[in-house]
């Protein structure tokens, strides 16, 4: 059987798998599942937490992110972890204990303005509609490969199969559906990178081989991967590169946007207790640190694989030949790839071989030319995006492994792209629709126009993921920047504080509105390309890059809201001792739906 | 009427030594958060690059790996903590 048959086949059977249990969901247990309060175990949504909150750019992106730079960009790691810190300790009990289900809800309600609750709404979509471009940039990656069409093929293939499973996944029993495609996406990570790690270190756990010896030449791991990127004039894998102001602000941004993601925070309103809402952000962060952990060993080890296959006798060795790349079993890998346009070679010089430098070091640069290898680098593209799909062709892992990994990156993108539908869709068809604009709209146009925003939100998504402002991850990181810099402070103000309405009005209105200003700027308006000022190599502010920008953003809304909040009439009693009643779990009962 | 203020005083005040409890837990987390991935992972990362970890030094673990399984440690130990305090302060869910 050949592999594009092995991949449809684990792909379909994949996605039988969810169809089925969504089927069997609905049928048996509508009535215990959808009476709020004693809802799901804090264990199994934890699992769903992770499935819907793990996205084709923690699946996908981020462990080649981390690969083709190193220890600069463990800001992933820490970021998207360290949110969940925040989460559980700043927002999830207090949260839960106010009894409803929606955030925006929560921020009309604490700040007794239906002003606030559409500026929360118009944020919610903002942020949710730039993460949903992300996911479709994996989507597009993903069904590229396995289907072996162009990247902008597989996109639109992707596009009309998400709005189906959206539209689907709307229904009943979404999270035991989430549940297995948790079980699908961390086996697919975790059994590629087990192979991985035995071959390279001996080691069958990645996290640990990480830190281990390479067992081909008995140095540590690390170092032999230090060494060789050195020789061939990149940074060193684990040493420091980039500047430290932007890594710092960067991870804040991730750490607060996660916290300020609506769709992770309404996860934590179903468990039936406060003290549940507290275990429940543990045992989430439980099943995402699995995946965790193991990246960094992904990306360490496909980085050391990916450069001894171009230089399969060390940088002082031959560079691979043309000629072994079109014919060597072991190089196929490269020519599945290169149909989908993520990845490209050229042998500038003509001398037959694929010489794989970086050749903005004037060193090595030299050094290459002298050794006869030209000036240039051969390697002309290689799409960091395309890694982790590709890592176990490149290990030369079975091709049960290889479907595998394929079904896993489509269950991350879509269950992450499926949620995120649903909540613009609710947001705008309920929250904005029926809460603001036609309060009297019968349930079946509100139907309707919550399938209508999905399509203009997934149409809006393709087009946008055909040239999207970064790589699966970064796009994703823009829309945390977002959410770090409106909703995050907005919630924390609502629980901590006794900032007004207008002080949060105002608060989220900038915060949004400087952060949108900002990324506009280096990404161009609308992510539309070429309408860009600035790129992130020249920032705006001294080092800021836009994806670091969420921090700065939400800093800039606590200052608003604290300014404008003192200068204007405070909270009036009944809200006063609404926050008093939030901070303390007695008497929370069950979330109630208040629309 | 008058038994129904004092014990409602006294409840109030029960809540604010409840919450004054429960924020200097969250400081103190947040303290250690802080220091694993901005300090040790990031800031403080040359201070301990002299203790060796597999081919490499103790800050890029923590980089890696070390802050996440902190951050595991704080969020169960938060919720461990706090369910005791609730019992302590009477104010727990049935």
């Amino acid at each position: 059987m050949d592999q594009f048959t092995i991949n449809l086949l684990f792909v379909g059977a994949s996605f039988a798998l969810y169809i089925g249990i969504a089927i069997w969901a609905r049928a048996g247990s509508t009535s215990e599942f959808y009476a709020a309060g004693r809802g799901v175990h804090p264990v199994t949504n934890g699992m769903a937490t992770a499935a819907d909150w793990m996205s084709a750019a923690s699946f996908i992106s981020m462990a080649g992110l981390i690969a083709f730079v190193g220890y600069d960009n463990s800001t992933y790691l820490m970021g998207w972890t360290g949110g969940y810190v925040l989460l559980a300790l700043l927002l999830a009990p207090y949260l839960r204990k106010f009894g409803k289900f929606t955030v925006s809800e929560f921020i009309g309600d604490r700040f007794y303005s239906p002003t606030a609750r559409l500026v929360a709404v118009i944020c919610l979509i903002i942020a949710s509609v730039t993460y949903v471009i992300g996911q479709m940039t994996g989507v597009g990656v993903a069904f590229g490969r396995f289907l072996e069409v162009s990247n902008t093929t597989g996109l639109l293939i992707g596009a009309v199969v998400v709005f189906a499973y959206a539209v689907f996944g709307g229904m009943k029993g979404v999270t035991y559906t989430q549940v297995a495609q948790y079980v699908v996406l961390i086996m697919a990570y975790t059994i590629p990178a087990v192979f991985i790690s035995l071959q390279l270190t001996g080691n069958p756990i990645p996290a640990l081989g990480l830190f281990g010896d390479h067992a081909a030449s008995g140095e540590p791991l690390l170092a032999k991967l230090d060494q060789i990127v050195r020789e061939l004039g990149f940074g060193e894998y684990t040493a420091h590169n980039d500047d430290t102001f932007n890594m710092v602000l960067f991870t804040l941004s991730l750490m607060i946007g996660t916290a300020g993601l609506p769709h992770v925070i309404m996860r934590f309103f179903t468990v039936p207790k406060v003290s549940d809402a507290r275990w429940s952000a543990g045992w989430a962060l439980v099943f995402i640190a699995l995946l965790y952990l193991t990246a960094p060993a992904v990306g360490a080890m496909a980085r050391l694989n990916i450069t001894e296959q171009f230089w399969p006798n060390g940088a002082s060795g031959e560079p691979v030949s043309v000629e072994t790349i079109e014919s060597n079993p072991e190089y196929d890998w490269m020519a599945t790839w290169q149909k989908t346009g993520m990845l490209g070679w050229e042998d500038k010089n003509g001398d037959g071989k694929i010489a794989y430098f970086n050749d903005g070091n004037a060193d090595t640069k030299a050094a290459m030319e002298a050794a006869g290898w030209g000036s240039e680098n051969e390697l002309t593209n290689f799409n960091r995006d395309i890694l982790v799909l590709a890592n176990p062709e490149i290990a030369n892992l079975p091709s049960w492994v290889i479907g595998l990994v394929a079904a896993g990156g489509l269950a991350a993108a879509l269950s992450t792209a499926a949620g995120l539908l649903l909540a613009i869709s609710s947001a705008v068809s309920h929250d904005l629709l029926k809460g603001q604009f036609t309060p009297d709209m019968s349930e079946k146009s509100e139907l309707l126009s919550a399938r209508i925003a999905m399509a203009v939100a997934i149409a809006v998504a393709t087009y946008l993921g055909l040239n999207p402002p970064g790589f699966a991850a970064q796009t994703v990181a823009l829309a945390f920047g977002l959410a770090a810099a409106s909703i995050f402070p907005v919630l924390m103000m609502g629980i901590f504080t006794k900032v007004n309405s207008k002080g949060a009005v105002a608060g989220m209105i900038t915060g949004l509105v400087v952060t949108l200003v900002y990324i506009f700027l280096h990404k161009g308006w609308m992510f539309i390309p070429d309408t860009n000022s600035f790129t992130d190599a020249d920032p705006l502010l001294g080092t800021i890059k836009s994806t670091s920008f969420g921090a700065v953003g939400a800093a800039i809304n606590f200052a608003v809201a604290f300014t404008v909040s003192k200068m204007t009439t405070p909270i009036p009693r009944e809200i006063e001792e609404l926050v008093e009643s939030v901070r303390v779990p007695r008497g929370a009962g069950a979330a109630v739906d208040g629309h | 009427m008058a038994d129904q203020t004092t014990s409602n005083a006294a409840q109030a005040e029960s809540d604010q030594k409840y919450w004054s409890a429960n924020v200097r837990i969250i400081i103190i987390s947040l303290i250690i958060w802080a220091l694993v991935s901005f300090g040790f992972g990031v800031l403080l990362r040359p201070m301990i690059s002299g203790i060796a970890v597999g081919g490499t030094d103790l800050g890029f673990w923590f980089a890696q790996q070390g802050s996440i399984i902190v951050f595991l440690a704080l969020i169960f130990f938060y919720a461990w903590r706090m369910n005791k305090l609730d019992k302590e302060f009477g104010v727990e869910e049935e």
